[in-house]
């Protein structure tokens, strides 16, 4: 199989986009002052997370797969994270 | 019901058929939409809800074939069992969520549960009584939904559950991530390239080099034309490693002894899950008054090292709750005592006593020495036997005591673990 980059992966799946609410909130301080933000970055499947050369974490939140996992591994206060709005976010079509 | 998933669905169907009113509450789309497993569902319980399962419903393929591996970067040893008892009566199959939880609704449907799609629970309404709070119904939007009583089965996050204090955030040993990737083949080549025959199907679960030695493992199950790859890795090992957990899926994906079962794949879904791996220490309160949790989103879930489980304990789960619930209903009393029925039926079913059988199981697998030690080990023990060097042979015990001095691996941890290993599964 081709090697996809995440960007070309999240491409084969359909989402809905809510372009009026991010359901996701960085807490900078916190998440640099804990390594929540390196953490972050590392654990999501989607990418979600970067870190940008300022050392600030940037929120994709469109690529979200909702699973969860950064805010298992963030710290507390680091990271504001909820489901997207009821019918928004990935459709999955396989599942 | 918040939450359209296995345990919802059937929870709802039950109750449905026992004549009651129920809500069925779903913030995808459509039943479904975003819900994900491996998956291998272990079918009888389902089969007891639904004696049509295995005729009607979107199942990919019988499960005939467990091929269970150590996977070092340049070898492998396994155990590949197949027998077609497990075909006749039917005992996996693989699945894939969508289809599946979308007949699942359909049957709710048909029984009478309304469903309410598109919405998202943002909280649950709570009332103060005599013995504290006491849920009464849901909010969503602007919605006020009341009820006698809530069921959360709104899978492994729970906010729902954690909002009312039965769940809490739980240590990062009782939780992994699994990714996933679908794989659009051929029909015929899947078959021919896991040896397989009409609507059998294979599970593949790999430890070790898979995932570069974090805790977890890897799989590849058939679909009826795709495969469901993936990775599943615990966060504990996966935060202190440092690794990325998108490297070590690619990792997966390029070995030289996955990669040849996905070539020529075109890449369907690419997904990701929260898997609750703490089994059951993971399981705390599940009742309260007015209000139960079932599914993933009271924790349920098994790695046995060769199962691993959790829809058919959501099944197993959904069916003690929608008895529970009922009696609780018929007396009146839908309050923490009131429900506890729930509680012992789940423990009394197989799938509650399957827990506690395997309570021990987490600890073990949490051994570092199960990712990379033990495969290297055995492949030596076997390289050491098969590879005819033109020297004199020696016996196997004296191959395997040569293999063990050159591995990190005690003795006493061989015995230890095997003593271990043999209580814990």
């Amino acid at each position: 199989m081709k090697p996809l980059s995440i960007p070309e992966r999240l491409a084969k799946n359909r989402f809905k986009l809510d372009e009026q609410e991010s359901h996701i909130e960085v807490n900078q301080e916190i998440a640099r002052a804990t390594g929540t933000g390196k953490a972050i970055v590392a654990c999501c499947p989607a990418h979600v997370y970067a870190e940008e050369p300022d050392g600030t974490i940037s929120v994709e939140y469109a690529a979200c797969l909702e699973c969860g996992t950064c805010l298992a591994v963030a710290a507390p206060g680091a990271l504001k994270w909820h489901y997207p709005r009821g019918g928004f976010g990935v459709q999955f079509r396989e599942g | 019901m918040v939450g359209a998933g296995i345990a919802g669905c059937v929870t709802a169907y039950q109750l449905a058929r026992q004549g009651r009113s129920v809500l069925l509450i779903e913030r995808g789309e459509s039943a479904g939409s975003k819900n994900l497993s491996g998956g291998v569902l272990y079918t009888r319980g389902i089969q007891q809800v639904f004696p049509e399962f295995l005729d009607e419903a979107p199942v990919e393929r019988r499960i005939t074939r467990n091929y269970v591996s150590f996977l070092n970067a340049g070898s492998s040893v396994a155990i590949d069992y197949k027998d077609s008892r497990l075909a006749d009566p039917v005992n996996a199959v693989a699945v894939l969520r969508v289809k599946l939880d979308a007949w699942l609704a359909g049957r709710c449907e048909e029984a009478g549960v309304l469903i309410m799609p598109g919405v998202r629970v943002d909280r649950v309404l709570t009332q103060d009584g005599a013995a504290g709070k006491r849920v009464v119904g849901v909010q969503a939007g602007d919605d006020e939904l009341r009820a006698h009583v809530v069921v959360a089965a709104d899978g492994v996050n729970s906010f729902i559950a954690k909002e009312v204090g039965l769940r809490k955030q739980e240590p990062l040993n009782h939780l992994a991530v699994g990714v996933k990737s679908v794989v659009s083949l051929p029909r015929d080549t899947i078959e021919a390239r896991f040896n397989l025959t009409g609507d059998e199907g294979a599970a593949v679960a790999v430890v070790g080099d898979c995932t570069e030695g974090v805790g977890g493992g890897g799989f590849i199950y058939t679909n009826t034309d795709s495969l469901s790859v993936g990775i599943v890795v615990r966060l504990d090992d996966l935060t202190a490693k440092q690794k990325v957990v998108t490297d070590i899926f690619d990792h997966f994906l390029e070995h030289r002894f996955i990669a040849p079962y996905l070539k020529g794949g075109e890449l369907a879904e690419y997904g990701c899950h929260l898997v609750a791996e703490g089994g059951m220490e993971m399981i705390g309160e599940i009742t309260m008054d007015g209000m139960l949790v079932v599914g993933d989103a009271a924790g349920l879930t098994l790695n046995t090292g060769l199962t691993v489980r959790g829809m058919d304990l959501a099944v197993a789960s959904a069916v003690a709750a929608a008895e529970g619930i009922g009696s609780a209903l018929d007396r009146g009393d839908t309050s923490k005592a009131g429900l506890a029925g729930y509680r012992e039926r789940f423990f009394a079913s197989y799938a509650g006593q399957d827990m506690k059988t395997y309570a021990r199981a987490p600890a073990f697998l949490e051994l570092e020495r199960m990712y990379k030690h033990y495969g290297e080990f055995f492949a030596d023990v076997l390289y050491g036997t098969f590879n005819l060097d033109a020297r004199p042979r020696r016996h196997l015990l004296k191959v395997a005591r040569k293999a063990l001095k050159h591995s990190p691996l005690k003795t006493r941890q061989l015995v230890s673990d095997g003593i271990a290993g043999a209580r814990a599964l």
